[in-house]
């Protein structure tokens, strides 16, 4: 049985405790998406703005468990300033990360997730210990599913 | 019947009780009776015992075993009628309660209400009480209405009057899976029927908990599980008064609740087989039959005097040691509940709570526990929620209570 200290690692309880780029952006210009776990109750709203192919700006907003709430903040962390192509290379490694499980846990289809060995997902790597608690990745993954929503609403193929 | 349960005895009947925790360490301390009971040895005997010596469809083969197998199916329905204080010809087996709403909202609904009547449910439903009428009363442009919760987490009947107004069908829970709160049924039903309406009361929560006399809730229609009362998942049932049934058209067509099928048309069976459509849950009736035998051992009575006992003891122990750390959501008079104890714990979300819980070997809910407008009316996303049945004792309440002092060292 994994320990409670692979779950809740350092970096994610302080993102937790102090959630990066919290808030709320004017729609539009930027995309608004809200994301829930129907398990659970957890709501998270992204909002994104999408500039000349970039992600611009990112806010979080909604509430949720502590693996929800840190693993948004540190995806708003991750991808803002990149290039829309940036961001979703690092989305579909972090789902890599998660993938396996959420695939099996899903049933619902989800695409084969091919490896981004170019991308390094740094801090984000310590949410590698949810896997080992399977009902949490949807947790996990609440906040990245719900800003690749965002993404396609506004319309930012990449450029 | 005894006059007091004994959980000591009772956790013997309890093999998963023993077993080894996924982590080791300290036994398991098992709080989510309210989501599905454990099963008594004498339940899964039944079942075994059922397959091994028994099993044939029923209502169907000349042979022995096939009446036997009737016989034994036929019997499980005889002893939830006595439990509930119903008559035989008045329990139609489901998989669930949700099944059971399903059947009578549909039915019933269909055949008896029109547009502009009302609808009557209560902010502190079960999705499976109001998804079904969400899902039915555009259709027929039926107004749903509910009675609000109050702040401790009671039903505010100061309008019930003016909202039974032109209400056809009032749906109350006995008790709330959240709050725990004992509703007053009989008050409710009595002022239900003045104004003309039926009344269906939701039992998932009540009848594996609490006495149940179907005729002295004064209800119509009564919806209960068979999982949360010791028994095996996959049926549960509705009890309703024979005219009613009758009266109601069939839902599920098939097999079984038929009497004669021509190409241009069928007749019902009799009730209660007219709403058994297909091969039903037969070892599973069988099972609940084993679980009512052994509730009505230990006396109904006095279950609900070990619960009460465990969730007063709990309240006291929890405000105790945490003092305004901790909120429990609902009545503060432990008489006027079940044994479900909602909680939060300063504000440590409670998916986290039970994290930290279960690696101490204690499990308890979290999340909306599919009430999601009562949620909104408590304005949480979620509740821990513990709840507590004839196996849980004083040291399971402990347990808890420990364990919680654990989240502090994670998250503060």
């Amino acid at each position: 049985m994994a320990g409670l200290e692979d779950l809740y690692r350092e970096i994610i309880l302080d993102h937790y405790r102090t959630p990066r780029n919290r808030g709320e952006l004017d729609v539009p210009p930027a995309t608004r998406v809200e994301g829930f776990n129907p398990l659970c109750g957890d709501e998270i709203v992204v909002y994104v703005r999408v500039d000349d192919g970039t992600v611009d700006d990112i806010r979080i907003n909604g509430q949720g468990c502590s693996i929800s709430q840190s693993s948004a903040s540190m995806m708003s962390a991750a991808v803002k300033g990149k290039t829309v192509n940036e961001a979703r290379a690092i989305v579909r490694a972090f789902k890599g990360l998660m993938s396996i499980h959420e695939q099996r846990l899903d049933g619902d289809g989800a695409v084969e997730v091919e490896p981004e060995p170019e991308v390094k997902l740094g801090d984000l790597e310590a949410l590698q210990g949810v896997v080992k608690f399977p009902v949490r990745i949807k947790c996990a993954t609440l906040g990245w599913n719900t800003f690749t929503q965002a993404l396609d609403e506004a319309g930012a193929s990449g450029a | 019947m005894k006059a007091t349960l004994d959980a000591a005895v009772v956790r013997k009947d309890f093999a998963i009780l023993d077993r080894e925790r996924p982590g080791g360490g300290p036994r398991l301390v098992y709080l989510d009776s309210a989501s599905s009971s454990q099963k008594p040895a004498s339940v899964l005997d039944a079942m075994q015992d059922y397959y091994e010596t028994t099993h044939a469809n029923v209502h169907r083969g000349v042979y022995a075993i096939a009446e036997e197998a009737t016989a034994r199916f036929e019997g499980g329905r005889r002893k939830v009628a006595r439990f509930l204080g119903g008559r035989e010809d008045e329990i139609v087996f489901t998989k669930n309660v949700t099944e059971a709403v399903n059947l009578f909202v549909q039915s019933w609904g269909r055949a008896n209400l029109k547009a502009g009547d009302a609808v009557l449910l209560t902010e502190m439903e079960h999705h499976s009480m109001l998804v079904p009428w969400l899902m039915l009363a555009p259709q027929l442009g039926v107004e749903l209405r509910y009675l609000r919760v109050d702040d401790d987490g009671r039903l505010d009947l100061s309008d019930l009057d003016a909202k039974l107004d032109g209400a056809r069908f009032v749906g109350i829970t006995a008790a709330s899976n959240v709050l725990g709160t004992l509703n007053p049924v009989r008050q409710i039903a009595d002022a239900a029927h003045a104004a003309g309406a039926v009344v269906f009361v939701d039992g998932a929560q009540s009848a594996p908990h609490i006495a149940t006399d179907v005729n002295a809730l004064g209800c119509d229609a009564f919806g209960f599980t068979g999982h949360k009362m010791l028994g095996p998942t996959g049926i549960g049932g509705l009890w309703a008064k024979r005219e009613l049934l009758e009266a109601m058209p069939p839902f599920l067509g098939g097999g079984e609740m038929i009497r004669d099928v021509r190409l241009d048309g069928f007749e019902t069976n009799d009730v209660p087989w007219k709403f058994e459509a297909g091969t039903p849950p037969i070892a599973e009736a069988v099972g609940l039959g084993a679980a009512v035998d052994y509730l009505e051992a230990i006396g109904m009575d006095a279950v609900r005097a070990h619960e009460l006992e465990l969730t007063t003891y709990a309240m006291e122990q929890l405000r105790d040691r945490y003092g305004d750390d901790l909120i429990i959501h609902g009545p503060g008079d432990p008489a006027a509940r079940a044994g479900v104890l909602s909680f939060a714990y300063k504000d440590v979300h409670p998916h986290d709570l039970a994290q930290v819980l279960d690696q101490h070997g204690v499990c308890v809910r979290a999340g909306h526990h599919c009430a999601k407008p009562l949620m909104r009316c408590l304005k949480v996303s979620a509740t821990a929620r513990a709840s507590f049945y004839v196996y849980n004792d004083a040291a399971d309440v402990d347990a808890l209570i420990d364990a919680l002092a654990e989240a502090d060292k994670l998250f503060y």
